[in-house]
């Protein structure tokens, strides 16, 4: 299927429903080809060029990853203690040198509108991978990925969102996501860590049926997703403050007994103790999948902003490894 | 009471430049953002809540020996956008200045937001806020998407 291609991947604001559709459909394809089941090098000779100004496990591999399983290479910014931003090379100086070196870049930067700044200077097309407390674009393009794999759709649900909502970069952008779908939320944190207001206000004004509670176990009984996140430690002017709010929610097994058979758990991952371990070996915990499935939502977006055509049928044009 | 009367309040200026139809209270904000204050040498006059037919009540500032740059003119939008200029030349209106708030807001102000790209000013690429709403006044950054402290812009005039 040919879908329009977009320029870059800053906010979900970039992509129609209609896009993300095609994208997570395009993933679904490239399951096996993410898994090493089949090789189908769809960015072969194409470059990427991973520019993390702050620390990543997850988001930076599954990129890496995600280039190599489609025949890509990919270039490392490499530890910005060692590279010419500590000798005070500005970030538009950086792009106009990797948007010359690579096709694509995905970047992470500890300040907010550092990636839209990167794609007003690149030619290439940037992929928004956290800039401060503002988007994430790709995991939120993940986490539909998940939602969509567990329940066959996205419009309608009923989404809990847990923990730390005032913070998380990543809740935000899915909570807009799921709105445009016409989801219901549920916001479950602390006083402390609620989600911000202007979020609030800016998804009731698109007509989103929102709740907040202090409650997190309370309102999972007609929840079709649980979203868990991690009270961020390094958020915290106060110790106590963060001892009071990091053991507020303390997912267990037992929590789940009465919980719609088809809901499931999710986390964007680290976890600390908010999810204990004896919810993993329940049919709700979907955690893990969703951390393999960075990979393939990735692929997908790669192809797409690249201009590359996923094939409808991956096991004719693929081969084997 | 008119418009000419109000506009009496203070003694008419020989040269410099009258801004009249500010928003009731909003004269010292303008001057704020105009850099024009205590430390400036020329006379300034200044009118607060005068009544106006048009908005009620209203400011007016009249600055004299100095007038108005266009870059002074984009700061003017941020705070009164529906103000009258007149550059005032032998006691006469010699030009009236059209104040323009556009969709966009260029290299005026910077980012209010602490942590927004734009805070290192060693950054090449242009300031850019984007006007949301009209009135009331809601700027967001086109880089960071914050909406603005209105109120803290003063302070970051580039």
């Amino acid at each position: 299927m040919e879908g329009s291609i977009v320029a870059g991947l800053i906010t979900m604001d970039d992509l129609t429903n209609e896009q993300i559709i095609e994208i997570l459909s395009d993933a679904e394809r490239l399951l096996p080809v993410a898994r090493g089941e089949l090789y189908l090098p769809l960015l072969k000779g194409r470059i990427l060029g991973n520019l993390f100004f702050e620390p990543s496990t997850r988001t930076r591999m599954s990129f890496e990853t995600a280039m190599k399983r489609l025949g890509g290479d990919v270039v490392n910014l490499g530890d910005v203690k060692t590279s010419s931003v500590v000798k005070g090379e500005t970030l538009f100086d950086t792009i106009q040198m990797v948007d010359g070196y690579t096709d694509i870049i995905a970047m992470r930067h500890p300040r907010q509108g550092a990636a839209q700044y990167a794609q007003d200077a690149a030619r290439v097309p940037i992929l928004n991978g956290g800039d401060g407390a503002g988007h994430h674009p790709t995991q939120t393009m993940l986490d539909l990925f998940t939602i969509q794999q567990a329940h066959g759709r996205l419009d309608g649900l009923k989404v809990v969102l847990a923990g730390d909502l005032r913070y998380g970069r990543t809740v935000h952008s899915l909570s807009h996501a799921l709105v445009r779908f016409g989801c219901d939320l549920v916001f479950a944190s602390p006083d402390l860590l609620r989600m911000p207001e202007e979020i609030v206000s800016d998804l009731r004004a698109h007509g989103a049926n929102v709740l907040e509670t202090e409650d997190l176990y309370g309102s999972m009984a007609e929840a079709d997703v649980v979203y868990m996140t991690r009270i961020q430690k390094e958020r915290f002017a106060d110790e106590d403050e963060y001892a009071r709010c990091a053991g507020a929610y303390k997912l267990h097994a037992r929590h789940l007994e009465d919980v719609k058979q088809d809901m499931i758990v999710m986390h964007p991952l680290p976890r600390i103790d908010e999810i204990d371990p004896t919810v993993d070996k329940t049919r709700h915990a979907r955690y893990f999948e969703q951390a393999f499935n960075g990979v393939v939502a990735r692929m997908a977006l790669l192809c797409r902003l690249l201009g590359v055509t996923v094939p409808a049928d991956v096991h004719a044009e693929g081969g084997a490894l | 009471m008119s418009n000419e009367h109000s506009m009496r309040r203070v003694t008419a200026i020989r040269n410099g430049t009258v801004i009249d139809h500010i928003p009731s209270g909003q004269a010292m904000r303008v001057l704020e953002m105009l850099g024009i204050g205590g430390e400036t040498s020329v006379p300034i006059s200044l009118v607060m809540n005068v009544p106006s037919k048009k908005m009620g009540s209203k400011d007016i500032i009249k600055v004299e020996d100095r007038e108005l740059t266009q870059g002074e003119l984009d700061r003017l939008a941020l705070v009164a956008p529906d103000a009258h200029v007149a550059i005032i030349r032998a006691y006469s209106v010699a030009e009236k200045l059209t104040i323009n708030l556009g969709e966009e807001v260029v290299n005026v102000v910077r980012c209010t937001f602490s942590n927004c790209i734009t805070t290192n000013l060693r950054e090449p690429q242009a300031h850019r806020l984007r006007v949301v709403q009209r009135d009331p006044l809601e700027l967001r950054c086109h880089y960071c998407g914050r909406p603005q402290d209105l109120g803290e812009l003063a302070n970051n005039v580039l």
